[in-house]
């Protein structure tokens, strides 16, 4: 970052100007970020049920369990349920997402016409709720009322029970976040797309390489900073479902879409076991910054930057 | 080489139009189970357009419960929510690239590092303090988590660095003071993005769940993707009653996206990868 000295000077008049800009974001971040995550760490020490008084005197005495929680969760066999859930939803639904977004940014990148409609209806998913998004595909999804199962028995399938069948509850769910995630991922990668310098395009063309080779050889490895991107978010949402589980299945059936943010708001707010919840979330996000963590790694092997 | 052209537009148009369609499908179906009555709603074959079509969901919808007072508790809450956000996110963006003070550079790391930090970890300590300052079921509860947004913050960071420090210097040598020089130079410049940011704001203020799940518990403050799942809990859902309350939930959004289509998408672009 380039910045003269001359510009409000080294020191005190500099942060005396700064300080009205930036006193709101900071009592937001404050408030919003820094002091939960302290209380946070404190309250998964505890066996704190939400009700009685947290700042009361003794009560760290009275309710400190140390690191009991982190270990029930870590030695049931409930976690390992939920994480397994969680990988079902993974792996079907990021290499899913991924090859319908590609397709998306492909189909929108050509210049045809009509190509502003398709634009707008991709990305009409995007724009609903996922509480609009739940109501509407759980009453498709209905086995017997359902558009789904109506259509699929045009073509002489029948189809399965959907959110009421614990085999195929989580595979529902995962058509859903494609249906309604296509849009916004496909327009990221169509920017890492359109970004690509034309005259890599025009020298395979004089080299005489066809649309297909054009495509694995020049688009693909260009639009890696993309694609890792989009895999970086997508993985963290995955971690993160929740209002299409709570609306279309509310982690049913039989626990089979019991997902880890559905769990820590149920043992928060409905179990009342807040001080489990908040070592379930600390769980969470040490997943998720693992996870972070190995694709920042894996990424020197795979993603090119075009310098 | 003509026939193969016209093969692949042929491909072109189908597979875009395939995808198109599943696209709309859940879109059509609202909407013709919206016009349906409940008899209609559960028969098969399946009737894509109703038979005897009725406006009644649309009726009832405003009268089984105050949809109007929730609408207007989602109107007030985004619009409230992104004004608050576009604010205090440029204003923080100003003086972290604009104004030189000590602990600048590591004061707006910490403060984009918190971007990683999961809603859910500070969910729970959230509802606590909320709880504390009596703000349950209030509507700052879900106003004042607007002050602290990383992400606009970092994409008017980026989109400020780009105004050459020139034209400040030359507001200040005008007389302009701190004040008028961010609002009368630095925000005029960063048009773009915050049109961008509104659309996107909006849209989260608009369709999120999870906070105002736990912070409005009462029906006279709910929001109304809130409201729209607590009636699906019901014993006898509604079906056509909830796909009208869910196609209105969805016009704003709609509105506000065709208007603010061209720079939302240059914005989209210019912060989506940097991200």
């Amino acid at each position: 970052m380039r910045r003269g000295k001359r510009h409000g000077g080294p020191g005190g008049d500099g942060l005396l100007r700064a300080s009205p800009f930036l006193l709101p974001s900071l009592i937001g971040l404050m408030i919003f970020s820094l002091l939960p995550l302290l209380i946070s760490v404190g309250i998964s020490l505890t066996d704190w049920n939400g009700l009685d008084s947290i700042g009361a005197a003794g009560f760290f005495q009275e309710h400190f369990v140390g690191l009991d929680n982190y270990k029930s969760i870590l030695t049931g066999r409930e976690f390992w349920q939920v994480l397994k859930n969680t990988g079902t939803y993974i792996v079907l639904y990021i290499p899913g997402m991924l090859v319908m977004s590609l397709t998306v940014a492909f189909l929108l990148s050509r210049e045809r016409r009509g190509v502003m409609v398709f634009r707008v209806i991709y990305y009409l998913p995007v724009l609903t709720s996922w509480v609009a998004a739940s109501l509407i595909w759980t009453t498709m999804l209905s086995p017997q009322y359902g558009a789904v199962n109506n259509i699929l028995s045009l073509f002489g399938i029948k189809g399965p029970g959907w959110l009421l069948d614990p085999k195929w509850a989580m595979p529902a769910i995962v058509l859903v976040s494609i249906w309604k995630d296509m849009g916004f991922f496909g327009l990221i990668l169509l920017s890492g797309m359109v970004d690509i310098n034309k005259s890599y395009y025009e020298a395979a063309s004089l080299d005489g390489a066809g649309a297909w080779t054009k495509f694995l050889r020049i688009t693909l490895p260009l639009m890696t900073p993309a694609i890792f991107y989009v895999l970086i978010v997508s993985l963290i949402n995955a971690f993160q479902l929740f209002p299409q589980i709570m609306i279309m299945t509310d982690g049913g059936p039989y626990g089979a879409t019991q997902v880890m943010v559905e769990r820590i708001y149920k043992y928060g707010f409905r179990y009342f076991r807040m001080g489990y919840a908040a070592a379930f979330s600390w769980i969470l996000f040490v997943i998720i910054m693992t996870c972070t963590a190995i694709q920042m790694k894996a990424q020197k092997r795979w993603v090119h930057y075009d310098s | 080489m003509i026939l193969k052209k016209r093969l692949s537009t042929t491909g072109y148009y189908v597979v875009s139009a395939a995808i198109a369609v599943v696209s709309m499908i859940p879109f059509l179906w609202m909407i013709s189970t919206s016009l349906k009555t409940q008899g209609a709603v559960m028969t098969v074959p399946i009737q894509w357009i109703p038979e005897e079509p009725t406006l009644q969901a649309y009726v009832d919808v405003f009268t089984t419960f105050s949809f109007a007072r929730t609408v207007a508790n989602s109107l007030f809450i985004a619009v409230t929510y992104t004004g608050v956000t576009l604010l205090s996110s440029s204003m923080a963006a100003f003086a972290f690239t604009k104004i030189h003070f000590r602990g600048n550079d590591l004061l707006l790391k910490v403060y984009l590092a918190t971007m990683m930090i999961p809603t859910q970890v500070t969910m729970i300590p959230l509802f606590v303090v909320m709880n504390r300052l009596g703000l349950i079921n209030s509507y700052s509860s879900v106003i004042m988590p607007s002050l602290f947004r990383p992400f606009a913050v970092f994409m008017l960071v980026q989109q400020m660095r780009t105004i050459p420090q020139d034209f400040l210097d030359a507001a200040r040598i005008d007389g302009a003071n701190t004040f008028q020089v961010f609002r009368k130079v630095a925000l005029p410049m960063c048009k773009p993005t915050l049109a961008t940011l509104m659309v996107t704001t909006f849209m989260e203020s608009w369709n999120d769940y999870l906070w105002p799940l736990l912070m409005l518990t009462d029906r006279s403050k709910m929001t109304l993707p809130i409201a729209l799942a607590t009636l699906t809990g019901q014993y006898n859902p509604q079906y056509a009653l909830l796909m009208a309350g869910s196609l209105i939930s969805m016009i704003p959004i709609i509105i506000i996206y065709i208007m603010a289509q061209r720079s939302f998408q240059y914005g989209m672009m210019a912060g989506g990868i940097k991200g």
